[in-house]
């Protein structure tokens, strides 16, 4: 069986012919060999080790005892113990005084910044610049307050929500079914006007009057706006949905419901945000540049 | 090594190798397969496990028809990074009414098992007409012809009745029903009692804002409630599982 065929090179065959055409016999490298073993036996011992086995009941649980689940719960248990004395700290602190301790500040905007790029960024931007419908954060125009604790209970309440009983909460009519078209256009020049754009000076005339009957009772006489109800200023640049005479005409014709969620986990469950992360987020917000 | 010198046998004889070959890799199913069938603890019971509602059903099949698994997945892993972005890890009883189930294994864009009530209905018809509108680093294509094509729910009982056939327990009386709770869920101004009696923590509302139901509602109906059916204050996840 094991007959040279190429005496030189000494290769034997395996005594297969088929044909005419005999199969040789390389044997593969010993290392190669040797490699394949140690992974049989690294398997052997890795089933002893780790779950691995299905029985009747269950699967063998491995000698060293890890599953997937214990591990994640004590990581997670692992960072809250190594946090737990900022978190509580963060959860009691006046949020108005909260600069004066440079730790806690310092703590409460980095933790701030992971929740808002988790729980934020999608509607305000990753750099909290805002887009149409959401408003930026970064400016030093708040449509609710930007104190550090208006900010705080707008995450807290979030806005025009079912979740919260204290939900930020105004609602603009659409004055499409209340104006004509004519009168709606009058009121987009009055607003051109007073935000300083290009306009038709009779039409805005007419807009004016009926501003102070419609309008002015939440934008206020002056169009400066109004906390109380969210109601943004008009006489400035800064526009939550636009300010050309397009976007204001659809404004007025259909009205805007902007909502945004509420945020506590008092109704929002476990993937809401526990008190100290409301703050921290409160806190990171409010340093973005515009908090009052 | 006389054993290994056999090998001979199943060389020239293609039956014996045919039958070797079924033999080793029937091996490898029954270890990996066949426990899943009747291992109690791969197999965890939950609270709060609904069929989808008619309309969240044919969300799902727009979910699948557009592709969004090739680059959504919809499992959260255990890892501590994943569970504190997305929410709980995913239970493999969440899935238990998907068929087929949509885990995925790609994620170019983030992780959906959770993202019901995540964002506001308004948020969802911008987002997917145009992604960049709100998120301006996204490089996910526009959905907006969702909101251009109607949908009247014909077919929605049949595909009910399917997926009873796969093991989904839709009652003769969800299913009769099919087509009237599909136009419901859309349209508030109607009596809903019975959808939410029959599809518990079904919402009802117009989700794209605008009358009738498009594929833009249904797909917005399934996406805001993947994920909350579940309610993991009450849940204590068994850690040898």
């Amino acid at each position: 069986m094991k007959k040279p065929i190429d005496r030189e090179r000494e290769v034997t065959t395996t005594g297969h012919v088929w044909d005419g055409i005999e199969e040789l016999n390389n044997p593969l490298p010993r290392w190669w060999v040797w490699t394949l073993y140690a992974t049989i036996i690294w398997g052997i011992g890795y089933a002893i080790a780790y779950p691995a086995w299905p029985l009747l009941t269950g699967a063998t649980p491995g000698l060293l005892g890890f599953s997937t689940r214990a591990e994640v719960a004590a990581d997670i248990a692992a960072v809250e113990a190594s946090n737990a004395g900022m978190m509580t700290a963060l959860a009691a602190v006046d949020l108005t005084t909260i600069d004066s301790s440079p730790e806690l500040h310092g703590f409460a905007v980095n933790a701030g910044a992971a929740i808002f790029r988790a729980n934020c960024s999608q509607c305000h931007g990753a750099g909290a610049a805002g887009g149409k419908g959401y408003p930026n954060l970064l400016d030093n125009d708040w449509l609710w307050g930007g104190a550090i604790t208006d900010i705080a209970y707008t995450v807290t309440n979030g806005v025009r929500n079912e979740q919260s009983p204290d939900t930020r909460y105004s609602q603009m009519p659409a004055f499409g079914e209340i104006l004509t078209p004519e009168e709606i256009q009058a009121l987009v020049n009055h607003v051109l006007a007073i935000s300083g754009q290009e306009h038709d000076a009779a039409l805005a005339t007419t807009g004016a009057a009926l501003f102070a009957e419609n309008c002015a009772v939440c934008h206020g006489e002056k169009a400066e706006g109004n906390r109380e109800f969210g109601s943004p200023t008009l006489t400035d640049a800064i526009w939550l949905y636009g300010g050309d005479a397009k976007t204001l005409t659809q404004t007025v014709t259909l009205a805007r419901f902007g909502v945004m969620p509420a945020w506590s986990q008092d109704y929002r469950g476990a993937s809401g945000l526990n008190p100290a992360e409301i703050n921290a987020v409160a806190t990171y917000v409010h340093q973005l540049g515009g908090g009052e | 090594m006389a054993f290994l010198d056999r090998h001979k046998i199943l060389e020239t004889n293609a039956t014996y190798l045919l039958i070797g070959s079924l033999l080793v890799v029937s091996i490898g199913g029954i270890v990996e397969i066949a426990p899943l069938f009747y291992l109690q603890n791969t197999i965890e019971t939950v609270d709060g496990m609904r069929p989808y509602t008619p309309l969240e059903l044919a969300g799902r099949e727009i979910y699948i028809r557009e592709g969004c698994y090739l680059c959504h997945s919809q499992m959260i892993r255990p890892m501590r990074d994943e569970v504190e972005r997305y929410g709980h890890y995913s239970l493999a009883a969440e899935s238990m009414y998907d068929h087929p189930f949509q885990w995925g294994s790609k994620r170019t864009g983030p992780d959906l098992a959770r993202v019901g009530g995540r964002y506001s209905d308004s948020w969802h018809v911008d987002h997917l007409s145009n992604p960049q509108v709100v998120v301006p680093e996204s490089v996910m294509p526009k959905y907006a012809f969702l909101l251009d094509r109607p949908l009247d729910g014909k077919y929605i009982g049949d595909l009910m009745a399917t997926h009873r056939m796969v093991g989904v327990p839709y009652s003769d009386d969800m299913i009769a029903n099919a087509k009237a709770d599909f136009a419901l869920q859309a349209n508030p101004d109607n009596d809903y009692s019975g959808l939410q009696e029959r599809y518990p923590k079904s919402s009802v509302r117009s989700f794209d804002g605008v009358p009738g139901v498009s594929e833009m509602d249904a797909l917005i109906a399934y996406l805001q409630m993947l994920g909350t059916l579940v309610d993991f204050s009450t849940f204590t996840p068994d850690a040898s599982r």
